[in-house]
């Protein structure tokens, strides 16, 4: 379970995050709304310990994060997958390495056979053919850089998925293709998975619940159906701006 | 600027806390590759391969700049000659001025530009591409998959490199000498000889070594803290070229009087 108790976040004069309270149960996908630039992905890394929050706790299974011995935070990190807005694949290494990164007990990562075997398994599970596992980064689409950028986030078998604008700069054909993944990956791993996203077609299609971030705040945490029902001013001017019909939704 | 003139004590302020930021930041970097050695399954075989790109990837340009260096030096001594000396001086000025300062810190430069330049873009491209971010995501140290192989190929490889700069600079050297200055192969060897020191060559690859920590070092501390995107990128690896080539002055003076004035 991950909670998140006040959290407070500023650079330099501004703040981004003013007093967030945010609950991801097991087992559930929850899905991270807000318009760009409101700290979505601000509070996605406070999550794994990318950032520091300034007041308030980000607590893992009971564990709070900032205040993690370097160890334990590393170990904590080995139970999260983070997908990352643009991939984050490293650059100088083909897919089957970065994959290969992935896998964070350093048993498994030493075993040539075991990583051969698993780096395939995670292609497959995101829709790739085996032989894009010689390819560099560079030699990939958008859509095949962000389900290798999955792929390794899933390799180490993680506990919670984080991710992070899955489907951003994608077309609307890959954008699905990817939401579908992401619902598909959740299902079949029995992963915890929060999704931030801007894209509200997709976060109604693959999230159990649903999160609004504006200013600062969560202004709403709740089912869809919740969520459509929300009088919020908020809430149903983030809905009309980014479509008219929610009837797919249902 | 604005605040240097309207507020110096706040502008003041301001430099001397970003000094002290620096310097923490730039301790727990150093802390942190003390801490990434244990993981040497990580770092050894990246340490091979950045070895290998720096000694095989600058040895071309190290031999081309301290050959014509070493040239240079032989030309200008056989301009400024009084034929009152004897000839076998020239063996121990060539040789001297090139091993003692010339061949490290010629090298030091050149590779400050090729190697420190690289560090800095390369690390500063992979913060602002959040693969750094990935990597620590993923549970893993950044010094031992980033930081140790690139700091000790550096402190390998640039004594070594500033050891063939120094013999590819004397043999120049003592080429051109020859065609300016009717020296003979026998008066330049006496010469190199006369008054040469074992010190001279260990305090080259002593100073070789100092100025290899400056080239890994501070580029590699910009590059990891790199901000801003391109823009970010293209300031760091400015920052990192001109920041360790004045740290490689400085140490080229400060362990001229620590180690031969003492």
């Amino acid at each position: 379970m991950i909670e998140i108790q006040g959290l407070r976040k500023r650079f330099g004069e501004l703040v981004v995050l003013d007093g967030v309270d945010f609950e991801v149960r097991e087992g559930e996908t929850i899905a991270l709304l807000g318009p760009s630039g409101t700290g979505k992905s601000v509070l996605l890394k406070h999550i794994i310990g990318l950032l520091h929050p300034d007041e308030g706790r980000v607590l893992v299974d009971g564990l709070d994060v900032a205040m993690l011995p370097r160890d334990e935070l590393a170990t904590l990190r080995r139970t999260i997958g983070y997908v990352f807005q643009n991939g984050a694949l490293f650059d100088s290494m083909n897919v089957f390495e970065n994959i290969r990164l992935g896998l964070t007990d350093p048993k498994q990562y030493n075993d040539k056979d075991y990583c051969q075997e698993r780096v395939a398994q995670c292609l497959a599970l995101v829709n790739l053919s085996p032989d894009t596992q010689k390819k560099l980064p560079a030699e990939l689409s958008g859509g095949m850089r962000k389900r290798v950028g999955i792929a390794r986030a899933i390799a180490g078998a993680p506990k919670y998925l984080l991710y992070d604008e899955p489907t951003s700069g994608l077309d609307p054909v890959n954008a699905d293709i990817i939401d579908g993944l992401v619902k598909r990956l959740d299902n079949e791993l029995g992963v915890t998975s929060v999704m931030v996203t801007h894209d509200v077609r997709g976060a109604f299609r693959v999230a159990d619940r649903i999160a609004l971030l504006m200013k600062g705040c969560i202004v709403l945490q709740g089912t869809k159906e919740e969520f459509l029902a929300s009088e919020k001013p908020e809430v149903k001017a983030f809905l009309e701006r980014d479509f008219d019909d929610t009837s797919f939704a249902a | 600027m604005t605040l240097l003139v309207l507020k110096p004590p706040q502008f003041l302020g301001r430099l001397v806390m970003g000094a002290f930021a620096h310097v923490g930041r730039f301790s727990l970097l150093v802390l942190e590759l003390g801490r990434g050695m244990a993981e040497w399954r990580i770092w050894l075989p990246r340490t091979m391969t950045e070895a290998y790109n720096i000694g095989v990837g600058s040895l071309f340009i190290v031999l081309l700049i301290s050959g014509f260096a070493g040239g240079v030096t032989a030309l200008q001594a056989g301009y400024q000659w009084q034929s009152s000396l004897p000839m076998y001086v020239l063996g121990t000025l060539i040789v001297s001025s090139i091993v003692l300062e010339l061949g490290p810190v010629l090298t030091a430069l050149i590779l400050a530009g090729r190697i420190g330049a690289r560090y800095a873009a390369e690390l500063g491209t992979m913060r602002v591409t959040e693969q750094i971010d990935a990597l620590e995501s993923l549970g893993r140290s950044p010094a031992s998959h980033l930081l140790i192989p690139r700091v000790l190929a550096g402190l390998l490889m640039i004594p070594v490199l500033t050891v063939f700069a120094n013999v590819m600079a004397v043999v120049a050297g003592w080429f051109l000498v020859k065609q300016v200055l009717p020296i003979t192969d026998a008066d330049f060897v006496y010469g190199m000889q006369y008054y040469w020191r074992d010190f001279d060559g260990w305090y080259s690859i002593i100073k070789a070594f100092f100025f290899a920590g400056a080239i890994t070092l501070i580029p590699c501390y910009v590059g990891f803290n790199t901000k801003q995107g391109a823009e970010g990128v293209g300031r760091a690896t400015t920052t990192a070229v001109v920041n360790a080539s004045v740290l490689i002055l400085l140490l080229d003076v400060l362990l001229a009087k620590i180690l031969l004035n003492n």
